[in-house]
């Protein structure tokens, strides 16, 4: 997947570009696919510039259809293309509890 | 920090069994789970559970998590409801938020079972309120006693989208038609027959077009597709609904799994991204271990014997017992396992299309495209005969992991012999007495008592019933079809409720004799 | 609208019925029971509207896990309305984008 020199299709509209597949972030069809064009090849990199899946529920509802896209967009199965790094916390949290978080000592 | 021996996350059917197994050989056991109850979705399941007795067989749902919460309570199994893990790390540290504030906690063992999340289609108007996914309406009618909605699409029909179908029709919906994109009916037959009878039409190689409404959902509009799943022109059909049920599919929530640092794969069998796990459900991280959904989709009860399972491999490798007893537990417990992963829908199955039964028997194509088993083809199958008197008919048609109608014949009459999954047979000279037992316990709902003369040019048919207003004797109704088509007149003349029969009624109309082999379902409405 | 009585589970057991307010109206709902639970019995569908496109949310998933029925509750917004449990004289209130404004 990390194969940069892979040559993509040019990138044409689609008429169900937007629709709105990160419910949270309000991202639609038409950014994701075109990020994949702007080179944004993994599920983590997408994360990041888009924010798709970083939103409230924490890509509950889009992981799985963004993925769709993007495995659609450079031609390989979504199998292929793995999953965005999953890092703590797994679960929206408030900045305060965070931050009042000792580490394990009581 | 505190320490336990066994950090559970998920307090769901494998979750909550792995903890009791765990509990039971002396460990010390917590179970996390983010939600307010314990039970996962069991709760929400009010329909009666398939397999054999091993795995509480026509025992409906909401009463195995009933039992499983007891058991963990007897074994004094510690469970931190609120509690939601935000993050796994090395050495088995574990992060959990509970209220406001995160606590430290270390396991020498950690089983994650946190089941799976839903999948959603997306189509124009897709976010609208109104548009839901089939859990929610579960949540909503079965827990809550709020009706989700009046006139409901569901789109899906795995076994979700049937079993939550026929949920809402008795909370009181109108489930205005089942579709899916699928050529063929991805779950059950005989969950798809008690819907179909109802009058629910199917609509196979359909998907939805668009959801209408300004503030919330008014209508929904679905079209048929070619095998390119490209809409066909002017196969549009219209429904006014407040309310479009989501039931497409489930993947394993299994991030955390991920983030512990597990080695995963994407499997399709196993419907997503799961971890490798062995015969004990340890993930390639020792002393990591995964059960249920989070490692596979399947059914709670293939989740609670994944955890019993990883429950024993953690006693046996903390020394609560020794490995040769711990092999022999896990066997027995494999045993059962297997006995639920044989059939036309195990695991390894997915995606294969299957055209005869294991007797040979060529499978009903109506059941697959349209919901129900056609007048021509349900007298094929071994559990439909015909004699005088009264007698069971099984129509039951597919290869599931299912006995109970075998066990509730006291007198004999009905045979399913040694592979579960193989289709009843009714015995020609049993001696049924007509007691019932077997229409109540059949989980698919599909053996109807019948007497096909009764002297007087009329027959009985005896059905289970599950709906409310329940009809009284002397009602004057509606016989319907297996299609869901009202056929002829007929009488309520028995209806029984009694307590082994667990909330089926049984109810008894009389109809006309040549329509005994069509009338399956009654309703009070005289429409013909 | 609410179950009555249902064929399986039979009559619900249901908290006190109590009052609260939704956009300053005054609404019943049974004590306990989730917010959104008590709306969806008023009628109530919408929820939210979205922030960059002004688009209405409702219930989406009734878990707590997809987010869509957040709304400011008793001042405090992204409040999962399918998950918290309903008291007396909270204030409810349509949540439009992400915070309490």
């Amino acid at each position: 997947m990390n194969d940069r020199s892979r040559e993509l299709k040019p990138f044409v509209p689609a008429p169900d570009d937007d629709m709105i597949i990160c419910r949270c972030e309000e991202i639609t069809k038409g950014e994701i696919r075109k990020a994949v064009h702007d080179g944004m090849f993994t599920l983590t990199e997408i994360r990041r510039y888009l924010r798709t899946g970083m939103g409230l529920c924490q890509g509950q509802t889009c992981t799985k259809l963004v993925k769709g896209i993007v495995a659609r967009e450079l031609g390989v199965k979504p199998s292929e293309l793995g999953s965005a790094t999953g890092r703590a916390p797994m679960r929206p949290i408030e900045m305060k509890i965070l931050a009042n978080d000792g580490g394990g000592k009581k | 920090m505190k320490c336990y021996e066994l950090i559970v996350i998920g307090a769901g059917p494998a979750g909550l069994s792995a903890a009791i197994e765990a509990a039971k050989r002396g460990m010390s056991v917590v179970v996390y789970d983010e939600n307010s109850k314990p039970g996962g979705q069991l709760f929400k399941q009010i329909h009666k559970f398939f397999g054999s007795k091993e795995h509480h067989a026509k025992v409906r749902g909401f009463r195995i998590g009933e039992e499983l919460l007891e058991e963990a309570s007897k074994q004094c199994v510690k469970v931190v409801l609120n509690a939601t893990v935000i993050g796994i790390f090395p050495e088995k540290e574990v992060t959990v938020k509970i209220e406001d504030h995160v606590e430290h906690v270390k396991g020498d063992t950690i089983l994650i079972a946190t089941g799976a999340s839903e999948n959603m289609v997306t189509f124009p108007g897709w976010t609208l309120p109104g548009v839901i996914g089939a859990g929610a309406a579960q949540t909503m009618m079965n827990l809550h006693g709020i009706l989700p909605g009046e006139r409901v699409l569901m789109l899906g029909t795995g076994n979700v989208g049937l079993v939550v179908s026929f949920q809402l029709l008795q909370a009181g919906c109108e489930v205005v038609a089942l579709a899916d994109a699928a050529p063929r009916v991805g779950g059950y037959g005989v969950h798809a027959a008690k819907v179909a009878r109802c009058g629910v039409p199917f609509y196979l190689s359909h998907t939805i077009i668009s959801a209408e409404g300004n503030d919330h959902v008014t209508g929904v509009t679905i079209g048929e597709v070619d095998s390119n799943w490209q809409i066909i022109p002017n196969s549009e059909k219209h429904f006014d609904v407040d309310t479009i049920c989501l039931a497409v599919g489930l993947s394993p929530m299994s991030k955390l799994c991920d983030m512990a640092g597990c080695e995963m794969e994407d499997s399709p069998a196993k419907a997503g991204f799961v971890p490798k796990v062995n015969e004990y459900g340890e993930t390639s991280v020792s002393g990591i271990y995964a059960a249920g959904d989070v490692s596979g989709i399947e059914e709670a009860s293939s989740a609670m014997i994944e955890g019993r399972i990883a429950g024993i491999a953690a006693a046996a490798k903390l020394g609560y017992i020794t490995e040769e007893e711990g092999k022999k537990q896990i066997t027995e417990q494999e045993e059962a396992l297997n006995g639920l992963r044989q059939g036309m829908f195990a695991p390894g199955m997915r995606g294969q299309k299957i055209t005869t039964t294991e007797e040979g028997i060529a499978i009903s194509e109506n059941l697959l495209s349209h919901g129900y088993v056609s007048d021509e083809e349900i007298d094929r199958f071994p559990g439909v005969t015909h004699k005088s008197g009264i007698h069971p008919v099984i129509e039951c048609t597919q290869n599931i992991p299912c006995n109970p109608c075998q066990d509730a014949c006291k007198m004999h009459c009905i045979k399913v012999g040694e592979h579960i999954t193989s289709l009843p047979q009714v015995d020609p000279v049993g001696k049924c007495t007509g007691c019932g037992m077997c229409v109540a316990s059949c989980s698919g709902q599909a053996i109807f008592l019948l007497n096909e003369d009764c002297g007087d040019g009329t027959a009985e048919i005896t059905m289970p019933y599950e709906f409310l207003p329940l009809p009284e004797i002397g009602d004057k109704g509606t016989a319907w079809s297996r299609k869901g088509e009202p056929v002829c007149k007929a009488e309520v003349v028995s209806v029984k409720s009694i307590k082994a029969y667990d909330k089926t009624n049984l109810l008894t109309i009389k109809v006309p004799k040549e329509f005994a082999m069509k009338a399956r379902f009654f309703r009070k409405e005289v429409l013909v | 609208m609410r179950i009555n009585e249902h064929p399986i589970l039979g009559e619900y057991e249901k908290g006190k019925i109590i009052k609260f307010t939704f956009d300053g109206k005054e609404l019943e709902g049974c004590e306990g029971e989730p917010i959104a639970m008590a709306l969806k019995n008023a009628g109530v569908m919408v929820h939210r509207y979205t922030k960059k496109e002004h688009k209405p949310r409702g219930i989406f998933c009734a878990i707590g896990r997809c987010t869509d029925c957040v709304m400011v509750v008793n001042g405090k917004p992204n409040v999962r309305t399918c998950i918290t449990p309903l008291e007396a004289g909270m204030e409810v209130r349509t949540q439009h984008g992400v915070s309490a404004e």
